[in-house]
């Protein structure tokens, strides 16, 4: 009966020619702009991602091939449930802007869910006409005609209602985006605009094309047929706008579709595909490639990593952030300004709801070609370890900047009766990772290669540095197979553990910097601490671990004007005495030298700290 | 018709200068000084650039116009509040003691820039690195020797601690350690002729007279080695020596040196009265000096009627400046109370 009615009305437009029959009784005109736009959007998604996907490292890509046999999709499945659609991380942050992304993507996906629901019910078929679900109402005029209809009409009402409400946020933070807690919002390519106007007026433009067929054929729900009754109420010709307003819904979705590879909303399918990706085994490593390319798209321009950035909201510099430096990498505008204005800290990465590793990013993009480097100081190299040692300390270029953290070390090898082998002492060595940041990768494979052999050939099985920037790329970079790389913290930690040293506790107030390089950089957050709550008190700091504050000096910056570090720096000094602290005790000789060219606090690395409160009874003889 | 009366913040030379120049021309002054006598950082001088005069000399003449019936010295007074009311000026000290006066001189002076700030350098952690102002003092007790009480065989002398150094925000010249460090290296080469003397100099700005000859003096009578290159690091090494790593710019080739003595020619800072002050009156300048109300025919006065500055409270100064500019400043102040 159902049939035979739409049928009726569907023979009804056929004599009206707005109807063109093509194999499915249910196909007419308007769909046409929906399937074009579908097709053009998945050809050029598939092409691209294949392309993409193509460009990954080819090791790590057979390692995804083995991977993709195991429980890891499986947990690639649930995060993107939990990003993509709930969008978990961004609730964390701030629930007005979590419920305005979940209203419209999860919103969006239940009533492409439901919808499919709707139609495979009433067709008897999964395998239905997909255009079927997406204007549903206009094909099914008639209540009761199966079981729950109205139950899935309402359902389909209320998530409809639910992704207006997104919609109504969204244009809200648009304008006034500290309704969402976010101080800046992004600027809009015009492919963007396009895009996301289209995408703002899908929905209401399926409110009232709903809306016109429920005033004229009763089938809405709470929503749609209160407002198709207002419209007969106003007598409305709704005979006559109701097949122009599905084209006009059907035009607009064609044109989000149309656009949405080229804007922002690429990070919609992208955001799944580098979840899956990551999941799967895929890294990112020091060439440009794919993988880059889907992290680049994977952004959403969300604009919670400006708020992140201390150059922003301390130096004033904003044009940096990673939201900009994406987009102007993805449509080729990339100047080497925004390139290369940054403190490489990290904390727009560990804020990133999707995960880009921008900076990650930057330092591939860094990459000097070799003709461009020739700049290359013939560095000195430090001889041979000449006896049996268990340790080596490798001091940093930056401690020998900072000599007490090298004494205090010293005094704390002693104690512990540590046979060490001071590997450079001479000075004049680097372990290669401000090259690397920098994006001097020859030059720094050949310092790194050169200290690899020194490393390895004096058979020492554990290597203990004071520079958490020598400590990553000890760590990260210099594969040491069977052998154990150390930030001084660690050690430290681990000598007072095993009893190796005896610390005095005293009425001492510290609070802690956690270095970007040893903190969001390796994830040493608790050793420092423990160390540091052995000799005194650990006062707390408004931003602390993954989120603490950068000190603003850096190897991975070589513009930043110093007016503008000292502004970082001074916000970052502000925010970590507010407890009053008796001392500022960090990790970094980096770090410790820029705070106390702040003059404000007394700072010392926690080295310093420990070499000062050794227990006395056994600490004379020190020197 | 009642004595005027002048308050002087500071018994340096600039103070001591202006109170006898004030007193001398019927004015009461109330010289207050924080430290247990007057002098300032003279005191620690031994001999003056550039025709190494006896700084005690130079003192005792400028100290001995103290004496008179018109000065009060207030040693030990720290002036911690400083205000005005309708035109009658009450500096208050850390014990609650007031005085008031008609005008103020503040000559505050400076503090030499502390060395531990450039921690690279060594001074505080290794033995034989010394300020330029302990070398001084070295001079003065005459006896010039390493921790281990030898005879330095080898000197050097670095500029620019702390001046010219956006590091520690100090961005401009001292404009004396260049010339110091010239005369403090010839009076080495004196002590010990057969002894190696380097000195480390971004440029050396000999603007004074004489000092383009000084300098050309120590190198050729002396023999005193300039290099053009900071020095980045300095060391302890096992044998108590100072090992320095820097670059000799000329060249263009990284550099290395052990020497007996490392000497670090430190700048100048606002003293922390001058800082104290000159922020509570509302004259804090650039790097925490006082600020006079103008570069040309104002250097003496500031923004607050009645309150004048004299000497390296306004920016460094070598003692010839200073003096003339005390004087320059008493010559202000009697305009002002007439």
């Amino acid at each position: 009966m159902l049939l035979e009615s739409s049928r009726t009305f569907i023979e009804f437009l056929q004599d009206t020619s707005l109807f063109i029959t093509v194999k499915s009784s249910h196909f007419i005109s308007f769909v046409v702009p929906f399937y074009l736009g579908c097709i053009f959007l998945f050809t050029v998604l598939i092409y691209k991602y294949v392309k993409w996907i193509q460009g990954i490292d080819p090791r790590q890509r057979h390692a995804m091939w083995r991977n993709l046999f195991t429980r890891r999709p499986w947990e690639a499945l649930k995060e993107t449930v939990l990003e993509s659609l709930v969008h978990h991380k961004i609730y964390k942050r701030n629930p007005v802007l979590g419920y305005m992304h979940m209203s419209l993507a999860f919103g969006w996906f239940l009533m492409i869910c439901f919808g499919k629901v709707e139609s495979s019910i009433y067709n008897h078929s999964l395998l239905d006409d997909p255009s079927f679900a997406i204007f549903f109402r206009f094909f099914v005029r008639e209540k009761g005609l199966y079981p729950g209809q109205n139950t899935l009409s309402f359902i389909m009402d209320f998530l409809l209602l639910v992704v207006l409400s997104g919609v109504a946020i969204a244009i809200i933070k648009r304008f006034h985006s500290k309704v969402v807690g976010m101080k800046k919002t992004t600027k809009q390519t015009a492919i963007d605009k396009v895009a996301l106007t289209s995408l703002w007026w899908i929905f209401p433009l399926r409110l009232l094309a709903e809306s016109v067929t429920a005033g004229l054929a009763h089938n809405g729900s709470f929503l749609t047929q209160s407002l198709g009754n207002l419209f007969v109420a106003i007598h409305l010709p709704l005979e006559s706008i109701e097949l122009v307003m599905w084209w006009i819904y059907s035009l607009d979705l064609c044109l989000f579709f149309a656009c949405l590879p080229f804007s922002r909303y690429m990070h919609i399918f992208t955001e799944v595909v580098l979840i899956f990706l990551r999941k799967l085994g895929a890294q990112t490593t020091e060439e440009f490639n794919g993988y880059s390319m889907v992290q680049l798209n994977a952004c959403s321009r969300c604009g919670i990593c400006i708020d992140a950035c201390q150059l922003g909201f301390s130096a004033g510099v904003d044009n940096i952030q990673p939201v900009n430096f994406v987009a102007d990498t993805r449509y080729l505008r990339l100047t080497s300004e925004v390139l290369n204005d940054c403190l490489m800290c990290d904390r727009c990465v560990a804020a990133c709801p999707v995960g880009v590793e921008s900076t990650l990013i930057r330092q591939q993009i860094r990459a000097k070609k070799v003709d461009e480097s020739k700049l290359y100081y013939a560095y000195d190299q430090a001889e041979k370890a000449r006896k049996k040692y268990n340790v080596i300390y490798f001091a940093g270029c930056m401690t020998h900047l900072t000599p007490s953290i090298i004494t205090s070390m010293k005094k704390i090898f002693k104690e512990a009766n540590e046979r060490y082998w001071f590997m450079d002492e001479d000075k004049g060595m680097c372990c290669g990772r401000p090259l690397r940041q920098q994006g001097f990768f020859q030059q720094a494979d050949e310092l790194m290669l050169k200290n690899k052999e020194l490393i390895v050939s004096s058979g020492i099985k554990l290597l203990v540095t004071s520079c958490p920037i020598c400590y990553k790329t000890f760590k990260n970079d210099y594969q040491l197979t069977g052998m154990q790389a150390m930030h001084h913290s660690e050690y430290i930690d681990y000598l007072i553990k095993y009893g190796r040293i005896k610390v005095d506790r005293s009425d001492l107030s510290i609070v802690y910097h956690d270095p970007c390089e040893l903190g969001r950089g390796c994830k040493v957050y608790d050793e420092p601490r423990r160390v540091l709550q052995s000799v005194g008190t650990l006062r707390q700091a408004e931003f602390e671990r993954e989120n603490a504050f950068c000190c603003g000096n850096t190897m991975g910056n070589a513009i930043l004007p110093s007016e503008k570090q000292q502004q970082v720096r001074d916000d970052a000094l502000d925010m970590l005495t507010r407890c009053h602290p008796d001392v500022l005790a960090t990790a970094c000789p980096l770090c410790k030298k820029t705070f106390s060219g702040g003059n404000k606090v007394k700072v010392k690395d926690i080295a310093e700290i420990v070499a000062d409160n050794l227990e006395k009874s056994s600490n004379f003889g020190g020197e | 018709m009642e004595q005027k009366t002048v308050l002087i913040i500071g018994a340096g030379m600039a103070g001591a200068e202006a109170a006898a120049q004030l007193a001398d021309n019927g004015l009461r002054v109330l010289l207050l000084e924080q430290a247990a006598q007057a002098g300032g950082n003279v005191r620690n001088w031994a001999k003056l650039f550039p025709d190494f005069t006896v700084a005690q000399d130079v003192r005792r003449q400028i100290f001995a116009q103290l004496d008179h019936p018109n000065i009060e010295l207030h040693t030990d007074t720290a002036v911690a509040t400083l205000r005005e009311h309708q035109g009658r000026w009450t500096a208050e000290d850390e014990h609650g003691q007031r005085y008031e006066a008609d005008a103020v001189l503040l000559a505050s002076g400076f503090t030499p820039f502390d060395a531990g700030r450039k921690e690279e350098l060594g001074h505080g952690i290794y033995g034989n690195i010394i300020t330029s102002v302990e070398y001084e003092q070295a001079i003065l007790t005459g006896r010039l020797l390493t921790t281990e009480g030898q005879v330095p065989r080898r000197v050097a002398f670095l500029n620019c601690v702390g001046s010219r150094d956006e590091k520690v925000g100090n961005n401009y010249c001292s404009r004396v350690c260049c010339i110091n460090a010239v005369k403090q290296a010839i009076e080495y080469k004196e002590l010990v002729p057969d002894g190696e003397a380097y000195v480390f100099y971004m440029d050396l700005r000999m603007s004074g007279q004489c000092y383009e000859e000084l300098y050309r003096r120590a190198q050729q009578d002396y023999s005193v080695h300039f290099i053009r290159g900071r020095i980045s690091e300095a060391s302890g090494t096992i044998d108590r020596r100072v090992q320095l790593k820097a670059e000799d710019t000329l060249t263009g080739l990284p550099l290395r040196i052990t020497v007996d003595l490392f000497v670090l020619m430190v700048g100048m800072e606002p003293s922390t009265g001058t800082r104290r002050l000159a922020s509570q009156c509302g004259i804090a300048g650039e790097y925490g000096f006082a600020r006079a109300a103008g570069t040309f025919t104002a250097d003496n006065l500031t923004a607050r009627p009645g309150l004048f500055l004299a000497g390296t409270c306004k920016r460094p100064l070598t003692i010839p400046e200073t003096l003339a500019d005390a004087r320059s400043a008493a010559l202000q102040i009697i305009d002002y109370l007439k």
